[in-house]
C-alpha cells in the first residue's frame, strides 16, 4: 500500500484537470462528486497508507515517481517521501480538507463558479500535499508556489467586486516578497551542499557546519523569510485579514486549517538547520511571541465576524512560531493539527452564521442566534473554548499549554517568552468569547433566512469531536503523562531539554494558564452581556487606540508609506522609461532618413539619370584616387 | 598606312559620349532621349574600335557588335514603351510620367 503513496496528490489532480477541462458542462451533482470524491479518495487512501507505515515500522519512505529533470549537477526527481511529520500533515490536510469540501457542496450551492470553484479547491489541495510530500526543495517549491496561486484565485473567486481583486493581488505580491527570500536562499543551499534533496542537505549540514556559522544563520534567515509570508507572521501579516474576501471555506482550508502553515512545515522540516543557527531560530521565537501579541489585540476590535478569525489564526501561527523558536519542534506540529481542527470548525461555523444571516458579517448586526441555530451554536461554543483553550475539556488547552510550558521551562525558553505567551493567552480568551457572545447571545438583530443543510452540520459536528479529543493523545506530565503524539515524531524531531529545577513548576504554570483563560472568558461575558455599557465606554475612552487597533496597527498604512508611496513616486519619474529613449531615437533617425529617401523617389526620370551619373562619377573618382 | 593617334579617337569618342549624356539629361522629349542614348552606346563602341585597333586585336570589334545587337534590342523595346506613353499619356514629353513615382 505505500508504494501507492504518489496516488494521495494524483486524485484532487485528476478532479481539479478534469473540472477545468469540462467542468461547465457538468451538472452540479457531478462537479460535486469529482471535487469532493477525490478528496475523499485521497483521505481515504492516506488512512490506508498511513495504516501501513505504522505498522511496517519503518522510519521513513520514499517513492520516485520520476525525474524531473537533470542539469548541470542538478537532478531533481518528482519524488514523494513519507516520514511521521509528512504523515500528519497529510493527514490533516486531506481530512479537514475532505470535510471543507462536503460543506462547500453547500455553501456554494447557489454559485455560478460552481464547478470552478471546486477546480481550485481541489488543485490546492493537490499543490499542498506536494509541498508537504516533496522530497526535495524543488518540488516542495512548486507547491509552495502552487498553494500561492490557489490562494490567489479563491480570494479572488468572487472577482466580479473589485476590491476582492485587490485582497487577491495584495495576498499574492507580500507572500513573494517572502518567496524570493526562500529562493535565494534555496540557491545559496545549492552552492553550498550541491543537491537540494532534503535529507541530503540535513544529513550533511551538521558536518558542513558548526553551531553559528554565519552563512547558516544567513540561510535560516532566508528560509524564515520564506515562511514568515506563506505564515502571515510579522512583517508581512497584513495580506491574511484582507484574504477574507473569499468564501468561508476558503477561508477555513486555506487561510487557518492549512496553507498558512506552510511556514510551520518548513522551519520545523528544516529544523537541523535553526538548530545550527541559534540567532535565527531565537528570531522565530521573538517574531512568533510579538506576531501573537499584536494579532490578539487587533482581534478585540474587530467588528467582522471573519476578521476576528483571522487575527486569531496569525496569533496562533505565532504560537507555533514560538514553539519553533525554543526548539519545541513537536509542540509546534501538535498545535498545528488542533489549530486545523478547530480553526476550520470555526470559519465553516462562521461562514454557516454569515449565509444564514445572508451575508451580513458585522457580529453587532447579529445576535441572538443561540436558539436559532443550535447546531452551529454548540459546535462554535465547542470551537470557541478549543481556542480560548479552557482547561481540560479542550484540544486546545493540551497543545497551547505545551507551548507555554516550553516557553519557559525549555533551555531556550525565557521569560519574556513566557510572559508573551501568557499575555496572548488571557487576549485569545476574551477576543474568543467576545466573539461567541456578540454573536449568539443577546437580541436577534438580523432574521435567519436559511436554516443550514446535512451538508454543514455534518463536517461541524466531526470537527468538534477532533476539537475535543484531538487533545487528549498527547497529555501533559502533571495530567497522566500520556506522549502517543511527541512519541511518534520524536525519532524525527529532537525533544526540548529542560532547564535545570524547574519541573516542579509546571502544575503552578498550568494553573495560572488555566485560570487566566478562565478569567479572560468571565470578563468577555461581564463586558458584552452583563454589562455592555462598560465595553461601550471603554471603546470611547480609548478610541484612538481602538481604531489603530482595528486597522491591525496601521501597518498597511505604514507600508503604504514606507514602501508603496515611495514606488509610485519613483516610477511616475521614470513615466517616459529612460531605456526607452534609446529606442525611440533609433525610430526617428529611421523615419528622418525615410523622409530623405521618399523625395528623391519623384518619377521624373530624368534625376534619376542624374542620379546614376553622379553615383558613376563617384565610383570612379574613387577608383582613380583610392588606390586599392 | 598612317595610323590615327589613339588620343584623338578616345577625345572623339569621350566628347560624343558626354554630348549624348548631356543630351539625355537636358531633353524631355522620350523619342530624343532615346537618340541620345543610342549616341553614347556608338561613343562606347567607338572607343572600343580604336582601342582593338591600337593593340592590334580582335576584341574590340567582337564588344562593337555585341553593342549593335544589344542597342537593336534596345530600341526596339524602347520604341514600344515610347508607344504606350503616347497611347496613354497624349505626350513624349517625359516629366509626364511621373505618376508612378518612380
Amino acid at each position: 500500500m505505500l508504494n501507492s503513496l504518489w496516488l494521495i496528490p494524483t486524485f484532487p489532480f485528476l478532479g481539479a484537470l478534469i473540472l477545468v477541462l469540462v467542468g461547465s458542462r457538468l451538472s452540479r451533482q457531478v462537479a460535486a462528486r469529482i471535487g469532493a470524491g477525490s478528496v475523499g479518495l485521497a483521505a481515504l487512501l492516506t488512512m490506508a497508507v498511513g495504516y501501513d507505515f505504522l505498522n511496517s515500522g519503518v522510519g521513513a519512505y520514499q517513492y520516485t515517481a520520476w525525474n524531473w529533470f537533470d542539469v548541470a549537477g542538478l537532478s531533481t526527481s518528482f519524488a514523494f517521501y513519507l516520514d511521521p511529520l509528512s504523515l500528519i500533515f497529510i493527514f490533516v490536510i486531506t481530512f479537514v480538507g475532505f470535510l471543507i469540501h462536503i460543506y462547500s457542496v453547500e455553501f456554494m450551492k447557489e454559485d455560478e463558479g460552481f464547478a470552478r470553484f471546486f477546480a481550485y479547491l481541489n488543485l490546492f489541495v493537490c499543490s499542498m500535499l506536494i509541498l508537504v510530500l516533496a522530497d526535495n526543495l524543488v518540488l516542495l517549491y512548486l507547491g509552495w508556489e502552487g498553494v500561492g496561486l490557489c490562494s490567489y484565485l479563491l480570494i479572488g473567486f468572487w472577482y466580479s467586486e473589485a476590491k476582492n481583486g485587490y485582497a487577491a493581488r495584495k495576498a499574492f505580491i507580500i507572500t513573494r516578497v517572502g518567496d524570493t527570500a526562500m529562493a535565494i536562499g534555496l540557491f545559496m543551499l545549492f552552492s553550498i551542499f550541491h543537491t537540494l534533496n532534503i535529507q541530503d542537505i540535513l544529513t550533511q549540514a551538521p558536518q558542513v557546519w558548526v553551531a553559528g556559522t554565519s552563512m547558516a544563520v544567513v540561510i535560516a534567515f532566508l528560509l524564515l523569510g520564506g515562511a514568515v509570508g506563506k505564515s502571515a507572521q510579522l512583517p508581512l501579516q497584513t495580506w491574511l485579514p484582507d484574504a477574507m474576501a473569499g468564501p468561508s471555506p476558503v477561508s477555513a482550508l486555506i487561510h487557518a486549517a492549512t496553507m498558512v502553515t506552510a511556514g510551520v512545515y518548513l522551519i520545523t522540516r528544516m529544523h537541523t538547520i535553526y538548530e545550527l543557527a541559534p540567532l535565527a531560530q531565537l528570531w522565530v521565537g521573538i517574531i512568533g511571541a510579538v506576531t501573537l501579541l499584536l494579532a490578539g489585540c487587533s482581534a478585540l476590535t474587530q467588528f467582522d465576524l471573519k476578521r476576528v478569525l483571522a487575527y486569531s489564526t496569525i496569533s496562533q501561527i505565532g504560537y507555533m512560531f514560538l514553539a519553533m523558536g525554543v526548539g519545541a519542534w513537536s509542540s509546534a506540529v501538535f498545535h498545528f493539527m488542533i489549530h486545523a481542527f478547530f480553526k476550520a470548525l470555526l470559519f465553516l461555523g462562521a461562514g454557516a452564521v454569515i449565509m444564514a444571516l445572508h451575508h451580513e458579517h458585522d457580529m453587532f448586526r447579529m445576535g441572538g442566534l443561540k436558539n436559532k441555530l443550535p447546531v452551529i451554536y454548540w459546535t462554535f461554543l465547542i470551537g470557541a473554548a478549543s481556542l480560548a483553550a479552557l482547561p481540560f475539556v479542550t484540544a486546545g488547552f493540551y497543545s497551547k499549554d505545551q507551548i507555554l510550558w516550553l516557553a519557559w521551562a525549555g533551555e531556550k525558553g525565557n521569560v519574556w517568552f513566557f510572559l508573551a505567551a501568557l499575555t496572548g493567552a488571557f487576549i485569545t480568551a476574551i477576543y474568543t468569547f467576545r466573539m461567541v457572545f456578540i454573536t449568539f447571545f443577546g437580541k436577534a438583530k438580523t432574521q435567519v433566512s436559511h436554516v443550514p443543510g446535512k451538508r454543514i452540520t455534518i463536517p461541524l459536528v466531526v470537527l468538534s469531536i477532533l476539537s475535543v479529543f484531538g487533545g487528549f493523545i498527547e497529555l501533559p506530565h502533571t495530567l497522566g503523562h500520556f506522549t502517543l503524539f511527541s512519541d511518534f515524531l520524536s525519532l524525527l524531531l529532537p525533544s526540548v531539554s529542560l532547564r535545570e529545577g524547574v519541573e516542579s513548576s509546571e502544575w503552578i504554570l498550568q494553573g495560572i494558564a488555566g485560570l487566566l483563560a478562565l478569567t479572560g472568558v468571565y470578563m468577555a461575558y461581564v463586558f458584552y452581556i452583563r454589562s455592555p455599557r462598560i465595553s461601550d465606554e471603554i471603546k470611547s475612552s480609548t478610541y484612538v487606540l481602538h481604531q489603530f487597533w482595528l486597522q491591525g496597527w496601521n501597518v498597511d498604512a505604514l507600508y503604504n508609506f514606507l514602501f508603496v508611496r515611495p514606488f509610485v513616486y519613483i516610477s511616475t519619474l521614470n513615466k517616459n522609461d529612460v531605456i526607452d529613449k534609446f529606442y525611440t531615437m533609433l525610430v526617428r533617425a529611421t523615419e528622418f532618413f525615410n523622409g530623405v529617401f521618399v523625395k528623391t523617389q519623384s518619377g521624373i526620370l530624368r534625376w534619376y539619370v542624374m542620379g546614376i551619373v553622379v553615383g558613376a562619377i563617384l565610383i570612379i573618382t574613387i577608383s582613380l584616387f583610392v588606390q586599392p | 598606312m598612317k595610323t590615327l593617334p589613339i588620343e584623338s579617337g578616345l577625345l572623339l569618342a569621350g566628347v560624343l559620349f558626354t554630348l549624348g549624356l548631356i543630351s539625355v539629361l537636358v531633353r524631355r522629349n522620350i523619342i530624343f532621349m532615346l537618340i541620345s542614348v543610342e549616341i553614347m552606346l556608338n561613343a562606347a563602341g567607338l572607343a572600343f574600335i580604336v582601342a582593338g585597333s591600337r593593340w592590334a586585336q580582335a576584341d574590340g570589334q567582337v564588344m562593337f557588335i555585341f553593342i549593335l545587337t544589344m542597342a537593336a534590342a534596345e530600341v526596339s523595346v524602347g520604341l514600344a514603351l515610347i508607344l504606350q506613353i503616347y497611347h496613354h499619356l497624349k505626350t513624349l514629353d517625359s516629366d509626364a510620367a511621373d505618376r508612378m513615382n518612380g
